[in-house]
Parts: structure tokens; sequence; C-alpha cells
């Protein structure tokens, strides 16, 4: 790959392969050592830890909490908190976000679950997509104003949503009126993935028709879930994401009982007909959603929060009022953002 | 809202065979998604080398990077050098390495300090570290910033000549203007004219004129607690050993019955990578092999917070005087007009002159043929 830089004097460029010198005296092979700067990054990451915010929609009962707890092996959602599970529904739509630090070979992780009770759950569900998109909002304005000070902090705390998992009854008609519009409003701002929840209500046919029904309406109402087309890299990037992408909605089940089963002891539902088993790829696709979340697209995830959805939140907000104020960490004023 | 529990995993895996244990979330392959990403991205280093000429500047960056930067370069005699003043000169290569791509900028600076009169000659350089800030400063603050282009200095390298008996005043003012600009490494340049008594005793003298000055020159971070001891050792041998007295060498020469880099003298073979001629290997392992990725962050989170503080300190500052308060201060210039409207306007203006011109022309000719 040749590259050409021009500045006052023409510069020399040259393609190495391997790390040969092309020079005409000089033809001292060596190892120079610059893929040590992966093994440097990769410390920093591990010194460092990272943040992840996950949010779970969908109206009550569909098993957001337990699913949650299932991938990440804790008990991590709001219920598990030690919150009581509330009596009555919430008359509008709460946010309320827990964080846990979790620590696997090495790498500490603080997550974040943001849970919305009350969606979906009243009579009239007009507008319950608001405190949703107000408090995605809300974050990505902490972050700027983070970003904007004069003093800035070295790491800034991201509590931007980086997923939403939008849960699907499994009606096994078609998708509810109230999914096509949630998605179609907040799939401009936070990276939305849907998934069929208690898959293990339907048989293997009736979820394959289920999904195929729920793609085309989805393609139908321009609704563009993560992984999205337009983002796809490069050719390596838009194989692996269309497979993805044929595949979802991905039908899960979650649970975190644990059950015998052939000797091994697995996560499961026990019905009188048979154990349900979370991570068994023929029971239903958890260990898929699973991979695809956390093994593979986590890093990705981020990034497109951070390098798409924030700045687009961005650059509205720079448009209107014709700029920003510089904060400083020291004033006291409420700047007329 | 929050209540903070700690959990470890029970069994702390990285092999696929106990991918499927229970406890494992998998969340531990992140490192390996980060690595994945760079290494599709490729990195990019900006080195600046600043030194009298002569110096062996050239020479060592070819050594280090195992390049051929300068093959056509023509050297300038005295009289030619007479009225060149200090200039900026960008050097870009592609390296490729185990599927690792870096983008090395070498910034030289030829006519640092060979003039007789060499008042400020480090002003041009100071000039440069601090566009390139703003530049950066601009491109953060603008509305497309999907493909920022980082030119800013990551580190310098200074060669001090080893003829002398420690800093002279440039080297000190040099330095001093710039340690709050930029990373700097200070070297001892040519080391193969010492003997290694002399070396220790001006590496002391050097050091403590960079305390007595106040110089603040790049530092390496501490190392973790929970490193092993070896590599403890190692740091702290590397620590003790700055300034670094570094030889380099265009040229293959036999040594011990191999090839290798280093200089031919009738008394002797000195070999760059030989750890008791010089400290060669040190620099090297320690800008590419462990620190390149700390300076880069020291530069970004130190250099670059300073100036961007400082810029818009003196932004508001400035407002205030103008009496301006009431209105939101833009942080970013109204619109910062990208490279293809920055052209199409050039193209314009020089239109325009030349229109204006032709008619000048016109007029001059129309006024003669009245006369």
């Amino acid at each position: 790959n040749k590259v050409d830089y021009l500045e006052i004097y023409p510069v020399y460029t040259h393609a190495h392969g391997g790390s040969h010198s092309s020079g005409s005296g000089s033809t001292l092979l060596g190892y120079i050592g610059i893929d040590t700067i992966i093994e440097q990054m990769r410390k920093k990451t591990m010194k460092t830890g990272f943040d992840f915010n996950i949010m779970v929609v969908g109206h009550s009962g569909l098993g957001k909490s337990t699913l949650v707890n299932t991938l990440f092996k804790s008990q991590v959602s709001r219920k598990s908190a030690g919150w009581a599970r509330d009596d009555k529904i919430p008359k509008t739509v709460d946010i309320k976000a827990v964080s846990h630090v979790l620590e696997e070979g090495g790498v500490k992780m603080k997550l974040t679950v943001v849970d919305t009770p009350g969606f979906g759950d009243q009579i009239n569900n007009d507008n319950c997509w608001e405190p949703i998109s107000k408090y995605i909002n809300e974050q990505y304005e902490k972050f700027l104003k983070e970003e904007v000070n004069i003093t800035r902090k070295k790491r800034i705390p991201d509590t931007r949503v980086h997923c939403c998992l939008y849960f699907i009854s499994p009606t096994g008609h078609s998708l509810r009126q109230l999914d096509v519009e949630f998605m179609k409003r907040l799939s401009h701002s936070v990276n939305i993935i849907p998934v069929i929840a208690k898959a293990d209500t339907m048989t293997i046919e009736e979820r394959q028709d289920f999904k195929q029904r729920v793609r085309k309406e989805l393609e139908m109402g321009g609704i563009e879930f993560y992984p999205q087309k337009e983002f796809d890299e490069d050719m390596e990037d838009k194989s692996d994401n269309d497979k993805i992408r044929e595949a979802m909605p991905f039908a899960v089940v979650g649970s975190d009982k644990e059950y015998q089963v052939n000797g091994k002891r697995v996560l499961g539902r026990k019905t009188a007909w048979g154990i349900v088993e979370v991570e068994n790829p023929n029971h239903c696709e958890f260990a898929q959603l699973r991979d695809f979340l956390i093994r593979s697209h986590l890093q990705d995830l981020k990034e497109v929060t951070h390098n798409i959805h924030y700045e687009t939140y961005r650059a509205k907000r720079l448009n209107e009022n014709g700029g920003l104020h510089p904060i400083s960490s020291n004033d006291t004023q409420e700047s007329n953002l | 809202m929050t209540s903070n529990i700690r959990y470890k995993s029970r069994i702390p895996v990285k092999t696929e065979e106990n991918a499927e244990e229970k406890q494992y979330v998998g969340f531990a392959t992140l490192p390996n998604q980060v690595h994945r990403k760079s290494v599709k991205k490729g990195f990019d280093f900006t080195l600046m080398v600043a030194g009298e000429s002569g110096m062996g500047k050239s020479t060592l960056v070819n050594s280090l990077f195992l390049t051929d930067l300068y093959k056509d370069r023509k050297l300038l005699n005295a009289e030619e050098r007479i009225n060149q003043t200090v200039e900026i000169i960008k050097h870009t290569v592609d390296i490729e390495e185990k599927g690792v791509k870096l983008k090395l900028t070498i910034v030289d600076t030829p006519g640092f300090g060979d003039a007789v009169n060499n008042n400020e000659c480090w002003k041009p350089i100071t000039d440069y570290i601090d566009q390139q800030f703003e530049q950066y400063f601009r491109d953060e603050s603008g509305l497309n910033r999907k493909n920022i282009q980082d030119n800013r200095v990551h580190c310098c390298l200074y060669f001090i000549p080893p003829f002398g008996h420690g800093l002279r005043p440039v080297d000190v003012e040099f330095m001093k203007a710039l340690h709050e600009k930029v990373n700097i490494i200070p070297l001892i340049a040519k080391a193969d004219c010492l003997t290694p008594n002399e070396i220790k005793k001006l590496k002391d003298r050097i050091r403590e004129e960079i305390d007595k000055f106040g110089i603040k020159v790049y530092q390496f971070p501490e190392c973790d607690s929970d490193e092993d001891e070896e590599f403890k050792q190692l740091d702290k041998e590397l620590k003790e050993c700055t300034p670094f007295a570094v030889i380099g060498s265009n040229t293959v020469v036999e040594a011990r019955g191999q090839r290798v880099r280093g200089r031919l003298y009738p008394w002797g073979i000195v070999e760059v990578e030989n750890q008791s001629h010089c400290d060669f290997v040190k620099l090297r392992n320690m800008l590419i092999r462990s620190h390149m990725h700390d300076l880069k962050d020291v530069t970004c989170d130190v250099h670059y917070e300073n100036y961007r503080a400082q810029c818009i300190q003196e932004m508001t500052s400035k407002l205030a005087q103008d009496n301006r308060m009431e209105s939101p201060i833009p942080i970013l210039p109204l619109s910062t007009p990208d490279v293809e409207t920055e052209k199409l306007i050039k193209m314009k203006d020089e239109e325009l002159k030349r229109m204006q011109e032709m008619l000048n022309k016109m007029q001059q000719q129309m006024h003669d043929k009245d006369q």
C-alpha cells in the first residue's frame, strides 16, 4: 500500500512487506517490533477496564430480567438487586439503572442494566417511548458536556446506552404496533437488538414462520436494527454481519436455575414434558445471542454508539444555538444549553 | 441508582474447552475484539528529531526503523547554509510487520542550531507543534469527526553533542521551550567518540543539569506492582540509563562472523545493536516496543489538553474583553470549511484576481490610447 504525502519537499514512501529495508545500500533484514503495540494496548485495556450499558425494553412478564441475568451469569438485573417486585404497574415508564462490576480473565467490566418498567403496560400506551428517548439523549448530553469542558477528565465516564434489547412478545402472529412505533423512532439514536422472548412457547416451525414475518415487517417499516447494513466497514464485516442479520431476531429463553441433563449441569426450565436447555442451540438461540452480543460484537456496539449515534446527537446540538458555551469546572452558572 | 457488587468469575478461562464452563460469560474476549479493530485500522506515530547538523539524526532514524528515508538528500555546504532558516520537513512511511500497519511520520528540523546567531531558532519548531494541536482542536470541535487525521507530534528526540561538558545554553533553552508541548527524549549523539567512563560522567552531568534547570523530559511510567521481578529490574536499568548514548549506522559490517549494522574503525568495529557498545537497543525497545502507546497517551492526555485548556481560556478572556459575554460562545469557528470548499474558494479568489488584473490592463490601454 503506497501512500503519498506532499509537504514542502517531496517525501519518500516505501511499501514494506515484512520489514525489509528498500534502501539501495542497506540490505539488513531485521525486526523492528511494531507489532508489540498491540500488546501495549491490550495491557492498557486490561488495566483500565471498560463500561458497558445495556437497556432492556418490553412489557412486563417477558423475562427481561431473567435473560440479562442469564447473559451475564450473575444477578445483575434490577429485581435481583433487592428491589421489591413492584405491586403496582407504574403510571409512566420508569427508568431504573443498576450497575455491577464483573471480572473475568483479568478484564474488568462495569455493567449497567437499564430497566424500563411500565413500558407497554398501560391501557393507553401513546408516547410511552418518550421517557426512554429522553433518557438516552440525556446520557449523550452528559457526555457532550464533559467533552466540551475546559479541563476534561482523562476517561469520561460513559453512561450512554450501547445496546437496547427489545423484547418481542411470542404471539406467533406478527409484531405489535407498539413494537413498530418504538423501534422506528429509536433505531436512529441507539443500537436496537430485537429478540423474541419466551421462545419455548413456540415449536421450531412456529418460530421460523414467526421470524420470517417479523423480519418482513421490520423491513417494511424501514427499521434498521443492529448490526446496521450501512455501517459495515468492509467485505469481511459485511459477510459476518449478513449471516447474523439473516438469523435475527434471535428466539431466546432465559433461566437462572440449573438442572442435571445427561450428567451435566445446565441452565434450563423444567417442565412436565422435558427440560428446556437454555444454552443448547437445538432448543433456542440464546447461545447465538450471547456469542454475538458479548463475544464478538461488544466492542463494535460501543464504537457504533460513540462514532455514529453520539456524533449524530452532537452535530444536532452544535447546529442549534450557534454553538456551545465552554464550561469551566468551577462555573456555577447555568449554561445556556 | 447504583449498587456495586464485585463478582469474580470462579474459573479464569482462556481456552476453548473451558469456554462452555458454567461461569464463563465471554467478555474477557474484549481485548481481542479491540485488537482486531486496531489491526484493521492501523496505527500512526509522529516522531520529531532535533539537533544540529551532523549529529547523526538521519542515520539513527534509518537504524531504528530499518528504512532508508534520506537516500536522495543533498547536503548543503556552509556557504549555502548562511541564509537558511530552520525548516520543518515531514517524511512519511508505511511500515507493516506481522500484520500490524504503522504510518510513521518523521518530522525533521534541518537548520536548527546551525546559524551563527541561533536566537529563538526553536520558534519554527514550537510553532509547528502548536499548529498541529490547533488543527486537531479545530477538527475535534468540528461537525465531521469521522476521519480526523492526527498529526500531533508524539515524541521529540533531541540530540546533544558528545563533544562538550554537558548541556549548552541552546540545549537548555530548546528543551525548556518544548517540554510542555511534546515528550522530549534527550539523546547523546555519536557516542562512539567517548569512552565508557566519559559517557557515564556526561550522563550524570546532563541529568544534574536537567534537574537544575527544571526541564521536564519524558518520564517513564511506573511499573505495575504485579509485574514480575525481571521486568521491574529491566525497567529500573532503563530509567538509570537516561539520557541514552546512541550510535547509528547505515552500513553493514562483518563482526564476529555475523553481518551487523556497525561502523568500521582501524581499532575495532562498533556494533549498533550491541548493548555494551551503546544504548541503541534500549532506545529502540523503549520507543517502539514498550512505550510507543504511552508516548501517544501522554501527548493526548497532557500536552494536548494543556494546549486546549489554554486556547479556550484565551478565547473566553478575549471575548470578555470585547464585552460580548451574553451571546453563547461558539467553541468552534462558525463554519470550518472542508478541504474541497477551501480549494474552491481559493480558485474563485484567483480567478477574481486575474479578472481584476485584466480589467486594470484594459483600462491602462484605453488610457494610453486616449493620450
